[in-house]
C-alpha cells in the first residue's frame, strides 16, 4: 500500500491539516464527513496536543468506526503527521481531486478497482467458439453476459466473475432461507390476536381482555451447510466454488461452511469477512496446498459424526460440491451419507462432470452416494448455479 | 474530569485498569457528549468499563441489554395499558367527558419508562450501557439514532420529551454482525483488545489482592501463550481472574508443580469441549513450562 501523504510544511494552519488528514484518511478508504472533522478538532482542545500519542489515541476515537478501521489507523497517522510517508507539495483537500493516472498516489482500493477494470477484455474464451471472437468490441453487454454464463467454470478466474457467482449464490441463499411457517403460534407481536389465549388470560383479570395476546408465523428458515471438495481433480472448479460459497454466507448468516480434501476443514469463519476479495483470500490460504488427494467418505464421516451433530437438522439443506472421485471404499461414502441422511436433512450433491456430455455417475463413490441424496444435479457453469434456485425451493 | 489521566487513575481506584486508547476514548466521550461504541472480543472487560464508570463518577448506571427481537416497547417506552382499561373503567362511574379520559390516560403519568428514556430524564447523568447492540436487530438500531444524536425521544401521543441531562452512553459489540454505518458514525469508536503482558499483570494484582508476584507471573505468562494457541474460544480477562481465583482457592503456589491440579483448573480458561481436548496435559505442562 503507498501511504503518500499530501502534507507539507508551510500549511495555513490546524483547520487546514486536520482537514488534509481527514483527506488523507478517505483516500485510504475510511469514510468520513465534515461532522467528524469538526469533532477531531473539538476533541484535540480535550487532549494535550502537542502530545503526538495524545493526540493519535484521540482521533483514532473519533475517525475510526471499526475494527479494520482501528488496525489501520496507526499507519495512517504516521504516513500523515511523521511523515512516514512521501511529503508531496500540494496541500489544500479542496484540490486533491484523486488523480488516477499517477501511480504513486492511490490506495489499495483503488489499485483493486482498477484492475478489476482493467482485466475485463480478458474474458474472451479460447478459440473455437469462434461466435464471441469474431463479434469484437461492438458486442451488447447482455450478449457478453450469456456468453460468460454458460461457459465452463474453469475459465472464470476473474474477479469481476467472482462476484457474479456471489451474487447468484446470495440470491440463492435467499431463496433458500425465507420460508414462512403455515401455522401461528402465540407471541408478543404479531398479525392477530389469539383468541382463545386471550380469553384465558381475560380470567385473571375478571373477565376484561387486558393482556392482548397476538399470534403469528414462526420463520422456519432453512439452514444451508456447504461442503466443497478441494481435492486435485476439483482444483479447476474450486476457485469458482469458493467464491459461490463466499457469497452463500455473506447473503445467508445461518449459512455453514466447508472444505474437505484429506481432511475436513470449517471456513464458516474466515468466510465471514468484510471484505470480500480477503475473505476469499483467508480461504484461499485454508485451501492451498491441499489439492492432493480426497478422501471423500472420511470427510464426510467426520462430519456425519462431529459438525453435523451441531448444525445439521430436519431444516438443514446440506450441499455437497465433489466430483465422486474417492480414493477410499465407496462403502465409506454409503455410511457416511446414510449417517448424515438420519439428521433428518436435505442432501444436495453437485457434481461438476455431470454437465459433461454422455456422463455417467460411474465413479464408485458417485454411484455409492446416488441412493442417499435428494438431488444430484450439473454444476459446472453459472447457469447451472443460478438455475439451482427453482430447484431449492422445491425443495 | 479535566484530563484522560485522572480519568485513568479514576478507574483505577475502581480497581479497572484501562488502556490509554480506551482512556482517551473515554475522556472525549465524557467531553464531547457523544456515544462511545466499544468494540472486541468476549471477556475483554467491555460491560465493566460502564459500571466502573458509574461507579468513579458516584452516578446511576442504567443497562439495556439486547437481544434478538428487543423493540422500542421494551427499550424505550411502553404505555401502561392496564392501568389505562382501569382508569377508563373508574372514569365511567366519575362524570368526565371523553376528551378528559383520553387526556389523563395518555399523560406522562400512564408511560412506563424503558431503559432509554429513563436514562435522559435522570437527575443526574447517568452512565447509559446498551450491551451487546450487535444482537439487537438492524431495525432497533433506528431507533437508537434519535436518541443517541439528540437525546430526545419522540411519543406520537405526547410530543417530543428531551433530555433532561444528557446520559454517557456506552455501546458494546461482540461483532457478531456489523453495525450500521449511521450508528457507527454517532459514536466515538474504541477497540478493546486482549490486554498485553504488563496490563493484564496490573489488573490481575488490582483485583486478585494478596497474589504471590511468582504466580501472577505464571499465570499471565500462561495465559498469553494459551490465547496464541489455536482455541476456539479464547480465554478472557474475566476467564484469567477465574483461573487466578481457582488457583489460589486450591492453595497451588507453582503452576509446573501439578500437572493434575492445573488440568482441573483450566476448565476455568476453556470453554469448550474441543478446547480442552487441544489443551492436553502435556500441552498444558509445556506452556506452564514457557510461562515459568
Amino acid at each position: 500500500m503507498s501511504r503518500v501523504t499530501r502534507f507539507a510544511g508551510r500549511d495555513p494552519g490546524a483547520t487546514a491539516r486536520m482537514a488534509g488528514f481527514m483527506a488523507h484518511l478517505r483516500e485510504n478508504g475510511l469514510r468520513l464527513g465534515v461532522q467528524e472533522t469538526e469533532a477531531a478538532l473539538t476533541a484535540l482542545t480535550f487532549v494535550d496536543a502537542a502530545h503526538p500519542a495524545e493526540t493519535r489515541r484521540a482521533l483514532k476515537a473519533i475517525c475510526t468506526g471499526c475494527k479494520d478501521d482501528a488496525q489501520q489507523f496507526d499507519a495512517l497517522f504516521d504516513a500523515f503527521w511523521m511523515d512516514a510517508g512521501r511529503v508531496r507539495t500540494r496541500v489544500m483537500p479542496k484540490m486533491t481531486a484523486p488523480n488516477k493516472g499517477d501511480d504513486s498516489v492511490h490506495s489499495s482500493r483503488n489499485a483493486k478497482g482498477e484492475d478489476a477494470g482493467g482485466a475485463g477484455d480478458a474474458t474472451a474464451p479460447e478459440a473455437g467458439q469462434g461466435e464471441s471472437e469474431s463479434d469484437g468490441e461492438g458486442k451488447l453487454i447482455a450478449t457478453e453476459m450469456r456468453n460468460l454464463s454458460r461457459r465452463d467454470l474453469r475459465d472464470l478466474i476473474q474477479p469481476e466473475d467472482i462476484a457474479e457467482a456471489e451474487a447468484i449464490a446470495r440470491r440463492l441463499g435467499l431463496a433458500l432461507r425465507d420460508r414462512r411457517s403455515r401455522r401461528r403460534v402465540a407471541a408478543n407481536k404479531g398479525d392477530r390476536l389469539h383468541f382463545r389465549k386471550t380469553i384465558r388470560r381475560s380470567l385473571a383479570t375478571g373477565g376484561e381482555p387486558i393482556r392482548l395476546i397476538q399470534r403469528k408465523r414462526p420463520d422456519r428458515s432453512r439452514k444451508i451447510v456447504a461442503l466443497c471438495d478441494v481435492s486435485g481433480s476439483m482444483t479447476v472448479y474450486a476457485q469458482v466454488y469458493l467464491a459461490f460459497l463466499a457469497g452463500l454466507m455473506r447473503g445467508d448468516f445461518t449459512a455453514d461452511a466447508y472444505l474437505f480434501h484429506t481432511r475436513l476443514v470449517r471456513i464458516t469463519e474466515a468466510l465471514r469477512d468484510k471484505d470480500a476479495m480477503r475473505a476469499i483470500g483467508r480461504m484461499s490460504l485454508m485451501a492451498d496446498g491441499f489439492g492432493g488427494g480426497s478422501k471423500i467418505g472420511e470427510s464426510l464421516d467426520t462430519f456425519a459424526h462431529t459438525y453435523a451433530r451441531k448444525f445439521v437438522d430436519g431444516r438443514s439443506v446440506v450441499m455437497i460440491f465433489s466430483d465422486g472421485y474417492d480414493t477410499s471404499p465407496p462403502a465409506h461414502i454409503d455410511a457416511a451419507l446414510a449417517t448424515l441422511r438420519k439428521r433428518g436433512c436435505r442432501i444436495i450433491w453437485l457434481n461438476p462432470l455431470k454437465g459433461w456430455r454422455d456422463y455417467e455417475p460411474v465413479a464408485a463413490g458417485m454411484a455409492a452416494a446416488l441412493p442417499h441424496l435428494d438431488r444430484f444435479v450439473a454444476a459446472n457453469t453459472l447457469a447451472d448455479l443460478a438455475a439451482l434456485e427453482k430447484e431449492l425451493v422445491t425443495l | 474530569m479535566t484530563s484522560w489521566t485522572d480519568l485513568k487513575s479514576a478507574l483505577a481506584a475502581q480497581n479497572y485498569v484501562a488502556s490509554d486508547d480506551l482512556a482517551v476514548s473515554l475522556h472525549l466521550a465524557l467531553s464531547l457528549q457523544r456515544p462511545l461504541l466499544l468494540e472486541g472480543a468476549a471477556g475483554v472487560g467491555k460491560t465493566e468499563v460502564a459500571r466502573v464508570l458509574a461507579a468513579a463518577q458516584n452516578t446511576k448506571l442504567i443497562r439495556l441489554q439486547c437481544y434478538e427481537g428487543l423493540d422500542a416497547a421494551q427499550a424505550i417506552y411502553e404505555w401502561n395499558y392496564q392501568r389505562q382499561l382501569l382508569a377508563i373503567r373508574a372514569s365511567s362511574e366519575a362524570d368526565e367527558t371523553g376528551k378528559q379520559v383520553e387526556d389523563r390516560i395518555f399523560s406522562r403519568e400512564y408511560l412506563l419508562e424503558r431503559p432509554l428514556l429513563a436514562a435522559i430524564t435522570q437527575d443526574q447523568a447517568p452512565v447509559l450501557l446498551i450491551d451487546e447492540i450487535d444482537r439487537a436487530d438492524e431495525e432497533f438500531e433506528a431507533f437508537l439514532l434519535e436518541i443517541l444524536a439528540d437525546y430526545q425521544v419522540t411519543v406520537p401521543e405526547l410530543g417530543t420529551i428531551t433530555a433532561t441531562t444528557v446520559p454517557t452512553v456506552i455501546l458494546t459489540s461482540n461483532g457478531t454482525r456489523d453495525l450500521s454505518d449511521a450508528l457507527r458514525r454517532r459514536c466515538l469508536f474504541a477497540y478493546v483488545d486482549y490486554p498485553d503482558r504488563e496490563t493484564e499483570l496490573a489488573i490481575l494484582q488490582a483485583r486478585c489482592a494478596g497474589i504471590e508476584a511468582h504466580l501472577a507471573e505464571q499465570i499471565i505468562g500462561f495465559v498469553q501463550t494459551l490465547r496464541k494457541e489455536d482455541l476456539g474460544k479464547v480465554p478472557g480477562i474475566a476467564e484469567t481472574l477465574d483461573f487466578a481465583a481457582a488457583l489460589m482457592g486450591l492453595g497451588i503456589a507453582d503452576l509446573t508443580a501439578d500437572p493434575a491440579a492445573l488440568q482441573a483448573t483450566l476448565t476455568t480458561l476453556l470453554k469448550t469441549q474441543s478446547d480442552r481436548a487441544h489443551i492436553t496435559t502435556e500441552v498444558a505442562q509445556r506452556i506452564a513450562g514457557k510461562a515459568a
